[in-house]
């Protein structure tokens, strides 16, 4: 039971390819959790691979040719707190700044958060409404796939066995994004709801991506339409009518449960007001800048 | 006597100065050995199995393919207890392991001993147990019910307890009545529990290292279980990583002794985060109505109120929460007339028993939101109608005991209200802590409304209702160093600091050093009820004064002066008579003496059937002021300024004294903002750190002190009980504050009923109007 | 090239010295090999998923969980534990003196995080005091003593006493 450690992209495909029974370890903050708890069990055979040291998967490139934002899937939230991703995707940066505490955001990785496929996963939710695309890869070859599209259920994502995330591109856009989160207190918690929103003043579109209020991160298709369209995007402004129905268009998009940590009714209410400030404090920003 | 020294005589680390922790800096090393850290050579690892019903008949347990797993050495269940089944702290009504019914999920049902804990996991997974499901009892309310089939053989009841006075027939001008509710608090220490029991080699007896609050209390309860004298079995204070009511019950101790005793072989078993949910009692949830009645002018006529507090399957410390809880309807108001009506009940839910607070937290959070209504409804701010109806000393309570503690109610009362307001109308900070929802960045500066509310309460100190509470300390002279002998569980709160600073100044010495903490003395009694500064102070004042007495004697007889001219002053012994002073260091030289204490408290009565009688010690008071931006929208709270005026006595060391009260106040922010365990069908749904939330560094505001320091004649050295109150009145402040805030959206808002308080409750109050 | 190492026969660097972990279990934290492996008691558990920050260590610098560490899965780093800070650090002394110790069990974490804090920014405003020790829980001080001794270190520093 080794614990393997490839050091490029090359080394870990080849791994993979070669071994059957691997697990990779990107951070480890929550696959840990379920080893210490005895609710993940490694079988005699399994392979341990920790992608700490392939060198590629901590890159960050920023291709203002392409308009895109590169980030290797083993970026680790504290390197996301600061430039250039906090100036080129502020609202992946504020979701970083919620996970955890400085510990977690040490060790924790993007990638991490994207596998794990929690409906909570805060970095997923600011790069659903980023319409950020992953890259897989396997000795197969690369395939990409939009975060969004990613998570299928609570813990399942479309991963293959030998495959990885090699990276997440993030597009580059004018206008305004931001990512808010509900938790029961004031510091290292849970998503108890969670909004991302990205007015995008290029392309005159808004996506809103709401967590923990579903099985997986929610992009609320409708109301982001919605808003793209009813939007005056010369004037950086929409009316309160138009407003409250994107408000009610995201509700209607939430499906969220009852459980220990809030209600279903508590959660659609939320959402919606978050929702709501997120517009309205973008269009704000957007109309000082006209 | 030397010539007359006219410098000021001083002691070092002596009452009322604030010296360091003399375990601080091996915590701050890391080398302090928490119960937890503990090892021994040739050490097994012990584990139990727990019930995952909540309700049912154990049919079969077979541990045979346990047993032989490679690394397993024993496995017990009930039917190797050789001595008494069952163990509890006022009724021995739990069983060491179940063996004929569980009665909640988590219940113990036996253990096994391996060399490893990875073993030990499997081996739990690999013993069978059959059940046959059995319908749980999970309503308190069900459990009055006499359809209700008893889920013990003690009965469904574990106490009623009315409080009746005066004429309950009167009615007053004002009426305001609501009910509430309490969720169940967890006191999440963090030094988790653990144990290590070590048999003698003629396996004869057992010394088991334990993190406990009552070192004593256990050694009576496991002797028994054990079938040993309670001379071989030796407890010895393992070191505690906080306690707060969790560690009064017997959690893992019979069991690690069981195990060692087995084997031959020491034993360590320590609980996880999860499993600690399990094994010890947590605060009552408890289900209140109350109903006061005042003048047009707001004064207190009469209380009524009905208490029902769900005890969980066992019966620990529920009966005597219950009298806390009845006995402290009023609040640290006047009031001649009351009907209170309480019970404690079983059901298949967690027991509960013991923490901070000890059913004042429950009687207090409902009589403020009380007197909350009570001052609306007169027209009156709630400084106002607290003040009009403070207690003070003389007055007499609902249970008719004269209240003979310094009762500075007024003072506190007074204080609150001359407190400033913090500079902070022009808050431009922009890092989000400075709002509700804090790092999730949810609310703007327009979104926040502020609120200030009020809580004021008093608790009884000490142990009540003719309780035997005393406390043991012995005070040792050897050449020049005092050294003090006592059983008392230091977790925390900070009594091996205050210990030497007794001595010192009661000595005049400076040298105090400190035996191991074990029962090789009689009992200190409980590290709970803020009893300790009072019960074993008390105990180490006393030994250390009886010590003063005989050197005082030889001093005299030596030197042919008065002994009752002489005093201690500072570091030195000072004849009144002449004006002569010496050393005490110079002294003591060549003396050598040797006294032991046991320091009790007056006596108290029991209550009678209706609530009657002196059945409290002493009483201590408190109040706070919380100052809280809401988010109304979205429910949300950034509590910004806690302020207090707290009755002490006299603060024996201030910098603890502040520890306790913002330790506390956390406590009591943590009950009104986010702890409760959540059960669903006896299971809880947050047994982990990740979901059951305790502040954090984030939601904890600055906190405001002010102590008022009127040494209290009945206590020794003048000061009270420090721990409990921060925790009671916080809570019901914060609550306040939110419903001042609440109400900013337009009078008559929904009174806020519960704790603690989630943002849904805070929406729905938005949007509904109160009944009355 | 990709190195493997035996996951249950492993060497770690701890405070500068090289230990040998024999028979560790798969997927054995860090935090675990430290106090039962190793006997470094020093760094205490109380939640083992992160949340507590009680079992704080430095991983080649980095605050971490060291609960959250598969120990064989850093064995070619530097882990510093409290143990390897010495015992009298100023970070060490200010919260003996200034009370930010009751229980204590929480404090060696917290001295590892306030450490840490004070190397990544010397001069923290209370905000970012908070922030920066969000991650360690204490449950019996309240924290106000804990934010006194930080900036105690900070003024010292900052008077050159050290």
């Amino acid at each position: 039971m080794p614990v393997a450690h490839p050091r490029s992209i090359g080394e870990l495909t080849e791994l993979l390819d070669e071994e059957s029974h691997t697990v990779l370890l990107a951070g480890g903050t929550d696959f840990m959790v379920g080893l210490n708890h005895g609710s993940t069990r490694l079988a005699p055979d399994d392979l341990i691979v920790d992608l700490r040291l392939v060198a590629e998967l901590s890159t960050v490139e920023v291709d203002y040719q392409q308009q895109v934002l590169r980030l290797g899937a083993g970026v680790r939230w504290d390197d996301l707190l600061t430039a250039p991703i906090a100036e080129i995707a502020p609202c992946l940066s504020q979701a970083a700044r919620t996970v955890g505490s400085h510990q977690i955001r040490t060790a924790g990785t993007i990638g991490g958060n994207l596998a794990t496929a929690s409906p909570a996963g805060d970095g997923v939710c600011a790069l659903v409404a980023l319409d950020a695309t992953l890259v897989l890869t396997s000795s197969r070859g690369q395939r990409t796939v939009a975060v969004s599209e990613f998570a299928i259920a609570p813990k399942k994502n479309v991963l293959e066995r030998d495959e990885f995330i090699e990276r997440v591109d993030i597009p580059i856009t004018e206008g305004w994004q931001g990512y808010s989160k509900i938790g029961t207190r004031n510091a290292m918690v849970i998503s108890v709801a969670g909004v991302a929103v990205v007015l995008s003043s290029e392309s005159n579109t808004c996506r809103i991506a709401l967590g923990s209020v579903g099985p997986t991160v929610i992009l609320s298709t409708e109301a982001s339409q919605f808003a793209g369209t009813t939007i005056n995007w010369e004037i950086a402004s929409i009316t309160s009518a138009d407003l409250e129905t994107v408000v009610e268009m995201t509700r209607a998009s939430a499906t969220p449960i009852d459980d220990h940590r809030s209600t279903a009714a508590y959660r659609k209410h939320a959402v919606g007001v978050l929702t709501k400030r997120l517009i309205e404090q973008g269009l704000t920003t957007l109309r000082k800048s006209l | 006597m030397s010539d007359l020294d006219i410098r000021e005589s001083v002691i070092n680390g002596g009452l009322g100065q604030s010296p360091v922790r003399p375990d601080g800096v091996a915590k701050a090393e890391g080398s302090y050995e928490f119960s937890s850290d503990l090892s021994a050579d040739n050490m097994l690892i012990g584990k139990t199995l727990r019930s995952p019903h909540q309700h049912a008949r154990i049919i079969r347990i077979d541990t045979s393919d346990a047993s032989a797993m490679t690394g397993v050495h024993r496995i017990i269940t009930a039917e190797d207890v050789p001595g008494k089944a069952t163990y509890g702290l006022i009724a021995s009504d739990q069983p060491v392991f179940a063996s004929d019914v569980v009665r909640y999920i988590g219940e113990p049902v036996a253990a096994v001993v391996a060399d490893d804990e990875e073993i030990c996991s499997r081996a739990l997974e690999a013993i069978v147990v059959e059940y046959e499901p059995l319908t749980p009892l999970i309503d308190a309310r069900l459990a009055l019910d006499t359809d209700t089939p008893p889920i013990h053989p003690d009965g469904n009841v574990i106490r009623e307890q009315n409080v009746i006075c005066g004429d309950t027939t009167v009615i007053g001008d004002i009426v305001v009545e609501d009910h509430y509710t309490i969720g169940m608090q967890d006191q999440a220490f963090l030094g988790l529990e653990s144990a290590l029991a070590i048999p003698d080699a003629d396996g004869a007896g057992v010394e088991c290292h334990v993190a406990t609050q009552w070192l004593h209390e256990d050694l009576g309860q496991v002797a028994a279980c054990l079938d040993l004298p309670e001379s071989s079995v030796r407890l010895v204070l393992g070191g505690v990583g906080g306690a707060f009511g969790g560690r009064e019950d017997i959690s893992l101790q019979v069991h690690v002794c069981l195990l060692a005793l087995a084997t031959g072989r020491p034993v360590k078993m320590h609980y996880s985060r999860s499993e600690s949910f399990l094994g010890h009692v947590h605060r009552h949830p408890a289900q209140i109505w109350m109903r006061h009645h005042a003048t047009k002018e707001g004064k207190l006529v009469k209380v009524e109120a009905e208490f029902v507090f769900d005890g969980g399957a066992y019966a620990s410390t529920s009966s005597a929460v219950l009298v806390n809880a009845v006995t402290h309807a009023q609040g640290p108001y006047r009031c001649e007339n009351a009907e209170v009506r309480g019970v404690a009940v079983r059901t298949n839910n967690l027991p509960c028993g013991a923490m901070r607070g000890f059913g004042v937290v429950q009687a207090c959070f409902a009589h403020e939101r009380q007197m909350d209504l009570l001052a609306h409804a007169c027209g009156l701010d709630p400084i106002e109608i607290r003040r009009r109806n403070a207690m003070s000393t003389g007055d007499k309570l609902i249970t008719g005991q004269v209240v003979e503690s310094v009762a500075p109610v007024l003072q506190i009362i007074e204080g609150l209200e001359r407190m400033p307001f913090p500079d902070d109308g022009n808050d431009v900070e922009t890092h989000p802590y400075h709002r509700p929802g804090g790092a999730g960045n949810t609310t703007r500066a327009s979104d926040v409304r502020r609120g200030v509310g009020y809580g004021v309460a008093i608790k009884n100190l000490m142990y009540s209702e003719a309780f035997d509470d005393y406390s043991t300390a012995r005070c040792t002279l050897r050449d020049g160093v005092v050294t003090l002998k006592f059983a008392t569980a230091e977790v925390g709160q900070g009594f091996i600091t205050i210990a030497p600073q007794i001595a010192r100044t009661t000595l005049g010495l400076e040298d105090v050093a400190l035996e191991s903490i074990d029962t090789g003395v009689g009992s200190a009694g409980s590290t709970s009820a803020s009893r300790q500064t009072w019960m074993s102070g008390g105990a180490v004042e006393a030994a250390c004064l009886k010590v003063r007495q005989l050197i005082f004697e030889h001093v005299a007889s030596s030197t042919g002066s008065d002994p009752f001219a002489l005093v201690i002053e500072g570091d030195s012994i000072v004849n009144t008579a002449t004006g002569e002073r010496q050393l005490m260091s110079e002294v003591v030289k060549g003396l050598e003496f040797d006294e032991e204490v046991e320091f009790r408290h007056r006596p108290t009565v029991p209550l009678d059937e209706n609530g009657q009688g002196a059945c409290h010690t002493a009483f201590a008071f408190v109040g706070h002021r919380a100052i809280v931006d809401v988010d109304v929208e979205l429910g949300l709270v950034r509590v910004v300024e806690v302020s207090t005026v707290q009755d002490v006595g006299r603060a024996l060391n201030p910098l603890s004294v502040t520890g306790q009260i913002e330790g506390g106040i956390a406590q009591g922010l943590g009950l009104a903002l986010m702890e409760e365990i959540v059960q669903q069908d006896g299971r809880i749904m947050n047994p982990s750190f990740t979901d059951y939330l305790i502040p954090t560094i984030a939601d904890m505001p600055p906190v405001v002190a002010e102590l008022i320091e009127i040494p209290d004649p009945q206590a020794p050295m003048g000061a009270k009980g420090v721990g409990e109150p921060p925790t009671i009145s916080s809570t019901p402040a914060i609550i306040a504050a939110i419903q001042d805030a609440v109400n900013q959206f337009g009078a008559g808002r929904s009174h806020l009923t519960r704790v603690p308080i989630r943002p849904s409750d805070i929406t729905e109050a938005l949007n509904s109007t109160r009944r009355d | 090239m990709t190195s493997k190492s035996d996951e249950r026969h492993f060497e770690l660097s701890i405070n500068g010295n090289r230990h040998r972990v024999t028979d560790s279990y798969p997927g054995e934290s860090l935090l675990t090999v430290l106090r039962d492996r190793l006997g470094l008691t020093g760094s205490k558990g109380a939640c083992e998923e992160g949340e507590c920050g009680s079992c704080s260590v430095l991983l080649d610098g980095n605050l971490v969980c060291s609960c959250l560490v598969l120990a064989a899965s850093v064995t070619n780093c530097s882990v510093v534990t409290v143990e390897g800070l010495g015992g009298s650090t100023d970070v060490q002394t200010a919260f003996v003196e200034s009370g930010a110790i009751q229980c204590g069990f929480c404090s060696p974490g917290l001295i590892m995080a306030a450490t840490n804090l004070l190397e990544r920014t010397p001069e923290p405003t209370v905000d970012e005091i908070r922030e920066g020790l969000a991650g360690n829980l204490c449950r019996c001080t309240g924290y106000g003593r804990i934010i006194d001794a930080v900036q105690v270190v900070v003024q010292q520093r900052k008077n050159g006493r050290s």
